[in-house]
């Protein structure tokens, strides 16, 4: 496999702006002949379909909720950053483009993640253009905060519900193109192929979920925007629908796989409480802003919270960085919390937990309100009092959640957290202009491998699926869409729609046929133990050569003991639930071989085998600077090819925090 | 918080499909933690179904944090259970005690029809914000975002009502059956900006008829949907619609 990441030549800061100037265009009447699949409907397909439509083109959405808004985007929290310099405080294109580099520790292409700086900022213009509601200060404009693994305040957000607000901005713009018939939504549908004609992606065999009946669509171009992996593990925060399903048809189509290892274990979550837990949720990464972690400095500590004094308590990410202190990113933070829960400094019945704390922020928030009130010399009740307000402006939904799920009030007591899969970098590899190696197949936001290297910055996810969706495959599918406006609309009858989907059906027959003993959720629960204990926050050689052996052998226990309840052609959750566990079975064994592979601890990525003295992640530039991109080249079987990285401008070195 | 372990009979609503006549089945389901949430209890009924050889029961779900609103349980007798301003993915077991009997039924409503157990149809709601819960820019329009300054208390206010998760609990809890809270939400959030004043008029009417067209009831101000909303969407966004709707009625040719 030839990988040509088709990155413009010139200066970095010219690329883009080069690239937009030169790319083919296809005119208005052409645009009207050609049709463009969208699969996921989350904040990159929802803007990808309404802005291509909004250009003319023939647009049908597909997605396996029962509305376009309930895609996962919905329950991102924090924010979303933008390079504006609003704050003043010494942000620009440059500066964000810097910081994303490095807090992917030097693993993502600089061409992309600059163009990803470059557009970020009108992100928030067309936002607030189509309403929506950003958090704001008295004077009307707009109100930022910090995340982490930066120095500047750039965050832009709404309460504790940004990913809600901006989804459903783009599935406004997205609703606004269904009136006006340019899109068609297909809900409660699963793309399950990509059906290819002449080595071009053609279109897809979806299954309608409540039928259960298979459907063939044609598209002169595919675009998956399908989210993350992270349910590879069982439990994560993602919603329980999240799968790779659409993304591994196509890798097993001959799209390539982008640095599969490549893991998010965020540091802020609700740890588990027992084994019926079947997701985790994430505090999000804004209060680490107003929060302060720590752990009791005495092992074993089985003191309450609030009894234990200051001088007892260890802020230990202060103390091991204290430039970035509690804002370290998330790769580093969550490896610290594990270091001093593995070392018996742990909380909580489990001892898998650390202390979020707010009442120093609390303090000072009431300070200023009461300074505003007039009250120059507040009592330490009053600051707290007022303070709370303030906090629960900011978060309330979150302190909410928490004491829901935790039955515990977060306003009183610390939080208890712990690191929780969270994101997955990697994903299918794309070319600069998003097109997978398949032609004609592209993947857009959290589906592509593109922009966060091995760790992704907080605030920056729905950056680039937004900025994938509104301002890059507008230009880059015409470049392509150029050379194929003579090619008419495929029938579906023709024969590559036909075998494609016999192919599908065969397998769902295969799988409602094994009628074994064992239910699909137990073999997801076994999968993802093996991917937590062996290709988890730490992963070394040995551990890995026995998680690849453990799925292979699940993979077979899977395929002869499975039991599916229901029939085919009927709403059956069990049957879209196998056909999902099953591919990530599969895609769990390639993550672990990519883990192997990378000898290296970058980013997300910890191998033990490769770490500094005190204990940080050791890079070796010399060996590894290359995106791993896997190539399947028979039934599981994969080849690597390698995508070599160069730093043209900023200079790779050793991340420090401290 | 203390915890401990719960058994309980489960009255759950089941129906093949749309057509189908449906009934109650009753399940036992037993060492049910109170750290568990809801819906986790429910997948311990249906591994349980599983293993015996039946059907587990079909329900929405998905991010079961709040926040994307395909969770839609009647609980025994309230949209989304006993707990205020909870979806029931959020609602824990620790609101229910040893020896309980839950009935469990999906949303009852006309413009809701049962795709099977659990599991309703509210495409209607998609299709009343087809019909204007948006404004019309493209994709490249915007002006600066801070070139439009806004009250931050317009701004707050335009932010609760866009909190609406769009579950339906409004249209369960009302005894007719009414949209109007939801649709008042998205109308509210769009009056109260600037950004929504160019297409107010037509925006409340399209989408007020669009609701009539779904066959939702009409509203007579009970105030059961802001009681049971998990997100807490005042009925005063009710009262602004009206407003919109009357002043849109006189000024529309």
């Amino acid at each position: 496999m030839v990988l040509d990441a088709k990155i413009p030549a010139g200066e970095l800061e010219k690329k883009w702006e080069d690239y937009k100037g030169h790319c083919k265009l296809v005119n208005p009447a052409n645009k009207r002949n050609l049709e463009i699949i969208v699969v996921g409907t989350g904040l990159a397909g929802a803007s990808a379909a309404a802005s291509l439509a909004e250009l003319g083109y023939k647009v049908k959405t597909f997605c396996f909720q029962d509305s376009a808004r309930r895609a996962h985007s919905i329950a991102a929290q924090g924010g979303i950053n933008a390079a504006k310099n609003y704050q003043n405080d010494g942000d620009s294109t440059f500066r964000l483009f810097y910081d994303t580099i490095k807090g992917g520790d030097y693993r993502a292409r600089e061409a992309n993640v600059h163009r990803l700086a470059e557009v970020s900022a009108a992100i928030i213009d067309q936002c607030v253009a189509q309403g929506v509601p950003f958090a704001r200060e008295y004077g009307g404009m707009l109100s930022n905060r910090s995340f982490g693994g930066t120095q500047v305040q750039r965050t832009f957000y709404a309460a504790g519900q940004t990913g809600q607000q901006l989804l459903l901005g783009a599935y406004s713009a997205l609703n606004r193109q269904v009136g006006l018939g340019t899109v068609k939504n297909y809900e409660r549908h699963e793309m399950l192929d990509v059906v290819m004609i002449d080595g071009k992606a053609r279109g897809i065999i979806a299954r309608d979920l409540v039928t259960g009946k298979l459907e063939r669509h044609f598209g002169h171009a595919v675009l998956l925007c399908t989210g993350g992996y992270g349910n590879v593990f069982y439990l994560s925060t993602n919603a329980m629908g999240s799968n790779v399903t659409a993304a591994w048809k196509a890798h097993r189509r001959g799209a390539a796989f982008g640095n599969p290892c490549f893991t998010q274990i965020h540091p802020t979550c609700i740890p588990v409480s027992g084994d019926h837990q079947s997701k985790l949720t994430l505090m999000s990464e804004s209060l680490r802003n107003d929060g302060r972690i720590w752990v009791p400095k005495k092992q074993g500590d089985t003191r309450k919270p609030n009894e234990i004094p200051e001088e007892e308590r260890d802020y230990y990410l202060e103390r091991r960085y204290p430039a970035f202190g509690n804002l370290v990113p998330r790769d580093v933070a969550s490896r610290a919390a594990k270091e001093r829960c593995d070392a018996g400094f742990g909380v909580g019945a489990s001892k898998q937990a650390v202390y979020l704390d707010f009442k120093f922020n609390m303090m000072r928030y009431g300070r200023i309100e009461a300074s505003k009130q007039g009250n120059h010399n507040p009592d330490d009740a009053t600051m707290l009092a007022l303070g709370k307000e303030v906090v629960k402006e900011k978060y309330g939904n979150l302190f909410d959640m928490y004491a829901k799920i935790t039955g515990e009030n977060p306003y009183e007591v610390p939080m208890r957290i712990y690191p929780a899969v969270h994101y997955t970098m990697g994903g299918l590899w794309v070319d600069y202009e998003l097109m997978t190696s398949v032609k004609g197949l592209y993947a857009l936001g959290e589906a592509n491998f593109s922009d966060h290297g091995a760790n992704r910055l907080g605030a920056s996810a729905l950056m680039q699926g937004l900025a994938d969706g509104y301002f890059v495959i507008p230009y880059t599918i015409g470049n392509y869409l150029a050379d194929e406006i003579s090619v008419k609309a495929i029938p579906t009858t023709h024969e590559a729609f036909e075998k494609t989907e016999k192919e599908v059906a065969e397998r769902i027959n295969k799988l409602m046929s094994i009628k074994g003993t064992k239910s699909v959720e137990s073999f997801h629960k076994r999968l993802g133990k093996i991917m937590w204990d062996k290709c988890g926050m730490a992963r070394n050689e040995k551990g890995l050569q026995e998680a690849i052996l453990e799925i292979q052998q699940l993979r077979k226990e899977f395929w002869s003991d499975v039991r599916i309840p229901g029939e085919i052609e009927s709403f059956n959750p069990e049957l879209d639930k196998a056909n999902r566990v099953a591919d990530f079975i599969e895609l769990g064994e390639l993550m672990c071989m990519d883990a192997l592979d990378r000898k290296e601890s970058c980013g997300g990525h910890f191998r033990e085998e490769s770490q500094t003295e005190d204990g940080e992640a050791a890079r070796d530039d010399a060996n590894y600077m290359y995106v791993a991109a896997w190539e399947m080249v028979g039934d599981c079987k994969w080849n690597l090819n390698k995508e070599d990285l160069k730093y043209e401008v900023i200079k790779p070195s050793s991340r420090n925090y401290k | 918080m203390e915890h401990y372990n719960m058994n309980l009979t489960l009255k759950v609503w089941r129906q093949k499909n749309a057509t189908a006549q449906g009934n109650f089945e009753n399940y036992q389901v037993k060492n049910i933690s109170s750290e568990m949430s809801f819906l986790e209890m429910i997948d311990v009924l249906n591994e349980q179904l599983n293993a015996e050889g039946g059907e587990p029961i079909a329900f929405d779900h998905d991010c079961r944090e709040g926040i994307c609103g395909s969770c839609s349980m009647h609980i025994n007798g309230r949209a989304h259970g006993p707990w205020d301003a909870t979806t029931t993915c959020q609602l824990h077991m620790r609101a229910f005690k040893d020896g309980d009997t839950i009935t469990v039924e999906p949303w009852r409503a006309a413009a809701f029809p049962v795709i099977r157990d659990l599991v309703v149809d509210r495409s209607a709601f998609d299709r009343i914000q087809q019909a204007g819960g948006f404004v019309s820019v493209n994709t490249g329009n915007a002006q600066d975002a801070n070139c439009l300054p806004i009250p931050k208390d317009d701004a707050d206010l335009s932010f609760a009502a866009a909190s609406c998760i769009g579950c339906g609990a409004c249209v369960a809890a009302c005894k007719n059956s009414s949209a109007m809270l939801f649709v008042s939400a998205k109308v509210s959030q769009f009056a109260l900006l600037p950004q929504g004043q160019p297409e107010r008029t037509s925006r409340v009417l399209n989408m007020v008829a669009q609701m009539d067209k779904e066959g939702f009831g009409s509203c007579t101000n009970t105030g059961a949907c802001e009681a049971e909303c998990p997100k807490e969407i005042s009925l005063t966004n009710i009262a602004r619609l009206n407003r919109e709707y009357m002043k849109a009625s006189f000024l529309a040719e």
